[in-house]
């Protein structure tokens, strides 16, 4: 019967109950997008890193898994890396970022190829002159640019040579003495992988590389991608970040649940009043209002989940190369909790306030 | 009727204070009401008679003197005491009805038997109490699909749904026409004569109050006669 009394009261304010359920659902909806973003992007610079086909990755001393910067490495380590008796493969790349997400991979396309199984062209070809630049698929649909067209990167127009289908190292890429000589680092380069003649022998070949090249960055594929999480960026700057929007998160469900639940109550001032004069405790009371508020809660998480998928889709859509998200299902029971302990609390006072009423002010209020 | 009153009031005193300012509501009451009775209060605006009817059903604490409602020391209770009160053995007719708007008259009536924790005990014997309200046809109806007379009687039937000691009619025909007020008065009679169902009626009314077996008049926060 609380429930029933719950749900039509809902029912009774109709525009309160959706714009409170909507209010709540905002939050979880940036919380769930923000988390999204996060391991989206996470998960496909993992992908795309695993989409090179290396065992083995060798970066230069001072570097992490998420900070490449410059080109201090001698693209003759390449050849003195390949020299080693398990390695079947070895290609370098000059890494050139142009935002905070994206960079261009400057690569000898046959080494490449030989490391990571070849480019599937969607449209176009290989580079043919060094003005050419190959852009994977999402990369081409952001910029609306097909094989043939022009494209401007870092102050230089580029013709799209090829359009290649995702999931291998960069969504742009350069031959790689163009990049060199575009960033001012001919014969260096930023990173080395190494592909194996059999990837159980990757353990082996670390440890011997450690020994000779102790300063360096050497990860296997596996560790790399394991490596890639929230809590390793920017020195847990995002995991910061992440609970901050979290916080936000309790305090706008806290915040909107107090507005509408103290309306609620002085609207329902002699309802509360006739509950009282029938034998209603202030636990009833308090109950009530709380078991509504949890309703707005619950329909407000269920519509911020829905809202992150509408989220997902939009920038999936506007940004398909800049921006990856994920759905992260282990992040819905999360948000709800966050946004039932808001609204819970934002519920309290209001319901106490309603509980302490004096029943006879309560009737007599028009 | 039993000879013990169901209600026993000695130098009941009410103070109310306004600012600073103090204002006496009752003056020193003292009443018995023997259960089964019929009992209509009568007086004008001012008279206390409301005040009477909180303390009795527990809504407000007294100043002062003593009340026992089916040998409860009323004025001894606490707020929980006085709440217990109200669920168990007082029950109140408006004035103005007093329904909840949300809910269908059934279930206007079904949340005071939740309320007293009866909601999973059946009750057959209300089916012939809603026959005898005449509103069994009118259940499924909200407050705002209801006229004032089957408004009251709604409200009367969720008032006894709960089987209390007390009644406690507040002008209940206060709002009503005079021939919904007759229905609502026969209603009332009825439920006395035919349940032995205790009622305090306040009314300005003297044809309402002719419905009562006894009439007690109020002035100025005392009873007069």
């Amino acid at each position: 019967m609380t429930v029933k009394l719950v749900l039509e009261n809902l029912k009774h304010r109709p525009v309160r109950s959706a714009l409170s359920v909507f209010l709540i659902a905002i939050p979880v909806t940036l919380i769930l997008t923000l988390v999204g973003l996060s391991e989206g992007l996470l998960a496909d610079s993992a992908r795309r890193a695993r989409g090179v086909g290396a065992d083995i990755w060798v970066r230069p001393p001072g570097s992490s898994v998420l900070t490449l910067s410059g080109a201090p490495l001698p693209e003759k380590m390449v050849e003195v890396l390949a020299r080693n008796p398990h390695v079947a493969a070895a290609a370098g790349m000059i890494n050139h970022p142009i935002s905070s997400t994206t960079f261009v991979a400057g690569i000898d396309m046959d080494s490449f190829n030989r490391m990571s199984g070849g480019f599937k062209y969607l449209e176009g070809g290989p580079f043919r002159k060094p003005d050419d630049v190959i852009l994977d698929q999402p990369y081409a649909r952001q910029n609306k640019v097909h094989a043939g067209d022009k494209i401007n990167l870092l102050n230089h127009e580029w013709t799209v040579a090829g359009v290649v289908e995702p999931g291998k190292l960069s969504h742009i890429f350069l031959p790689m003495p163009v990049v060199q000589s575009l960033s001012g680092n001919t014969g260096k380069i930023s990173q080395i992988f190494l592909k194996l003649d059999d990837p159980a022998n990757t353990g082996a070949v670390i440890r011997e590389l450690k020994e000779t090249m102790p300063d360096y960055q050497i990860y296997s594929v596996a560790e790399f991608t394991s490596l890639l999480t929230v809590n390793n960026v920017q020195g847990g700057m995002l995991r910061n970040f992440i609970n901050v929007m979290v916080s936000i998160g309790v305090v706008i469900g806290f915040a909107v649940v107090l507005l509408s639940m103290y309306m609620a109550v002085l609207q329902r001032t002699r309802e509360i009043g006739i509950l009282k004069s029938l034998g209603a405790s202030r636990w009833f009371i308090l109950r009530t209002i709380l078991i509504e508020a949890i309703v707005m809660g619950f329909c407000g998480t269920i519509l911020g989940i829905l809202f992150s998928f509408g989220a997902r889709w939009l920038i999936m859509t506007l940004y398909p190369a800049s921006l990856s998200e994920a759905i992260v299902p282990a992040w819905w029971p999360i948000a709800g909790g966050v946004t039932l302990a808001g609204v819970t609390l934002g519920a309290m006072y209001p319901g106490l306030s309603a509980a302490r009423q004096d029943p006879i002010e309560a009737l007599a209020y028009e | 009727m039993s000879d013990r009153p169901i209600i026993e009031i000695r130098g009941l005193r009410k103070v109310y204070r306004v600012g600073k300012v103090e204002v006496p509501a009752l003056r020193g009451v003292d009443l018995d009401v023997p259960p089964g009775e019929f009992l209509a209060i009568v007086g004008p605006s001012g008279s206390g008679k409301s005040t009477l009817f909180h303390i009795v059903g527990g809504l407000t604490p007294p100043s002062s003197g003593t009340v026992r409602v089916q040998d409860q020391d009323v004025a001894a209770m606490t707020d929980a005491g006085r709440t217990n009160l109200r669920k168990t053995c007082v029950s109140f007719v408006f004035q103005k009805f007093n329904l909840l708007p949300n809910l269908s008259a059934r279930d206007n009536i079904a949340i005071a038997r939740h309320i007293a924790g009866l909601n999973h005990d059946p009750d057959p014997k209300f089916e012939e109490v809603l026959a005898l309200l005449g509103i069994a046809n009118r259940l499924d109806h909200k407050p705002a699909a209801l006229s004032g007379g089957e408004q009251q009687r709604v409200a009367i039937a969720r008032a006894i749904v709960t089987h209390p000691a007390i009644l406690l009619a507040d002008e209940p025909t206060g709002n009503l026409d005079s021939e919904n007020s007759r229905v609502v008065l026969g209603v009332l009679r009825d439920l006395n004569e035919r349940l032995g169902q205790t009622i305090l009626m306040i009314t300005h009314n003297p044809e309402a109050a002719a419905f009562a077996h006894r009439t007690v008049h109020m002035r100025d926060g005392r009873i007069v006669d």
